[in-house]
């Protein structure tokens, strides 16, 4: 049994089909990224799993348990770090842990507190109102806080947004180690690198669907080979490259300011310009690729 | 001992997972005693010194120029008993607008706590009996305060917290079905306008509503501060039989506005 099941899952809001039609199965221990752009659905997928969002079609088991009628059953047995920080500000870092160990039903709240404390390596703050830690810190405590009835499965929803790259790689490490310890871990993210990191399996999502799934490696030699060559070069010369790339079939994207001829291995002479930059092929390229150019 | 582990041995089955389950409600309120810790002093503070102003101004001010006797009762013991009805809705109705609103909308401190096993009932109950049993506290204090200026204490007013408690249970949940029903926080003003002040101006707090307009009269039997002050009259000065009706209105309120509370929030909040 997969941990967590979504079959034919929609769910609309007014006019707006937000989740189309979703399939996903998130076996027992792995850690899988849920790729996807803004908009494409993964948040009101994190908001179905934790029953604060009804499906209007399809079925949805987590952890055994069908919702959303054991929807509260599901919840007693995950964890949940949200998007934005909604820890109480005024209240001390061992109490924001309390609170939710007895929401929880944990038997031992102390030792619970106590254990969050040294995952959040709060241990020193444990009195500090939450409003005096930095933002690292209160993000190891929002994880701490969704950690204290220690889960077998765990939903982080975008776990590192807004954040600067210090506190996002000491976030990982946390996250690492609890993939490492068989928690099953389901992350959406728009963090390529994050899913690249961390995840066992990436699904990258789009207009509510899976558009593919598998290992991040696997991904990129599916869907964009073996290297990029990047080419910086005025408009013109970049509309003329790319054109000369797409006749032969290869697949070019734009990144930023160069275009990025993906799979330029497979490229016939003069098709790659001499000032190309080869790089290996990345899971940015096939996110790019399949999701399209548009942002939303 | 591995994670799954640890939680296949303590999780509950669905058949484990009661309706208004204790534990959920009691994990719900703890949190506001933790919030309340951190501001407990100003709240006190006000519950004092507000029954202090109002007792001079009205009891001294218009009870010393204007008024003599009401319904005969001196002018200090008439107010000072009328206005725990004010205390109560004063600490349920507006703190349950202003805090449901606040931490639906700007905190979202309801997605953290229904992310865990609690439903949307368990909620509404826990927020309505925390303010309920603040109200049923800090309500008293207007009458502890008339007291210093005069008024004689009696057996009756043991029932007091029960009586306010009661009023603020019903005034909690309307406040919060208030604020799972407005977009804006603006829209609060229609409802303080329309509703919290006629309530509390004609309840018989600090004139007799048997000199009003036989309208009104009619229309205050459906008011439930009305009856909390009559309540409370009764515990100082003797109860009446009807008292008994009194307090059954006030359950009634309490219950059917529990109801509707929870059928509003699980419309704001379960998309």
């Amino acid at each position: 049994m997969a941990a967590i099941e979504l079959h034919g899952v929609v769910k609309r809001f007014g006019p707006i089909t937000a989740v189309d039609g979703l399939d996903l199965e998130v076996p027992k221990g792995i850690c899988l990224g849920l790729l996807g752009p803004n908009g494409a659905g993964k948040s009101t997928t994190m908001r179905l799993l934790t029953g604060q969002a009804r499906a209007d079609e399809g079925s949805i088991t987590v952890l055994g348990h069908r919702l959303p009628e054991e929807s509260k059953d599901a919840r007693a047995e995950m964890g949940v770090v949200p998007q934005l920080d909604n820890l109480d500000v005024d209240v001390s870092v061992q109490d924001n842990l309390a609170v939710f160990a007895r929401l929880y039903r944990v038997k031992d709240v102390r030792a619970a507190v106590d254990r969050g404390l040294q995952l959040a390596r709060l241990d020193g703050r444990r009195g500090d109102p939450v409003d005096q830690l930095s933002g690292g810190m209160r993000r190891r405590l929002l994880l701490a806080r969704g950690l204290v009835h220690d889960p077998p499965l765990l939903l982080l929803d975008e776990p590192t947004v807004g954040l600067d790259p210090q506190i996002r790689t000491e976030l990982w490490s946390l996250i690492d180690a609890l993939r490492t310890r068989g928690t099953t871990i389901l992350m959406s993210t728009h963090y390529i690198e994050e899913a690249e990191r961390l995840a066992d399996e990436v699904a990258v999502m789009a207009h509510g669907k899976i558009i593919s799934r598998g290992k991040p490696s696997e991904l990129v030699a599916q869907h964009a080979g073996r290297e990029t060559a990047e080419v910086y070069a005025a408009p013109e010369r970049l509309a003329e490259v790319r054109a000369k790339a797409e006749a032969q079939g290869l697949k070019v994207r734009p990144a930023g300011p160069a275009v990025a001829i993906v799979g330029s291995e497979n490229a016939t002479d003069g098709v790659i310009p001499p000032e190309a930059i080869r790089r290996a092929a990345t899971l940015e390229d096939v996110f790019v690729l399949l999701t399209g150019e548009e942002a939303e | 001992m591995s994670a799954s582990e640890n939680v296949a041995a303590h999780a509950p089955r669905a058949s484990q997972m009661r309706r208004l389950d204790p534990a959920a409600i009691g994990g719900v309120m703890s949190r506001e005693v933790a919030n309340f810790r951190t501001f407990w002093k100003g709240t006190t503070f006000s519950s004092v010194l507000e029954p202090v102003v109002y007792l001079l101004a009205f009891g001294l001010g218009l009870g010393a120029t204007v008024v003599d006797r009401v319904d005969g009762l001196s002018y200090v013991e008439y107010v000072g008993t009328g206005m725990v009805a004010t205390a109560v809705i004063f600490s349920s109705a507006l703190p349950a607008m202003f805090g449901t609103f606040v931490k639906e909308r700007f905190q979202r401190t309801y997605d953290a706590i229904l992310a865990a096993p609690v439903d949307v009932e368990e909620l509404v109950t826990a927020e309505m009996l925390w303010i309920g049993l603040r109200a049923g506290f800090y309500g008293n204090f207007p009458l502890v305060v008339a007291m210093i200026f005069g008024l004689d204490p009696a057996p009756g007013m043991l029932l007091v917290p029960l009586f306010a408690f009661v009023t603020a249970l019903g005034f909690a949940a309307f406040g919060i079905a208030v604020a799972a029903s407005v977009a804006k926080m603006d829209q609060f003003n229609y409802v303080t306008t329309l509703f919290i002040t006629p309530l509390f101006l004609v309840a018989g707090t600090f004139f007799p509503i048997d000199q009003l307009p036989k309208g009104i009269q009619v229309a205050s039997q459906l008011n439930p501060l009305h009856h909390l002050v009559e309540l409370v009259r009764g515990s100082a000065f003797g109860f009446e039989s009807t008292d008994l009706l009194r307090f059954a209105f006030l359950a009634v309120f309490a219950v059917t506005l529990w109801r509707v509370a929870v059928s509003r929030m699980e419309k704001r909040l379960i998309d």
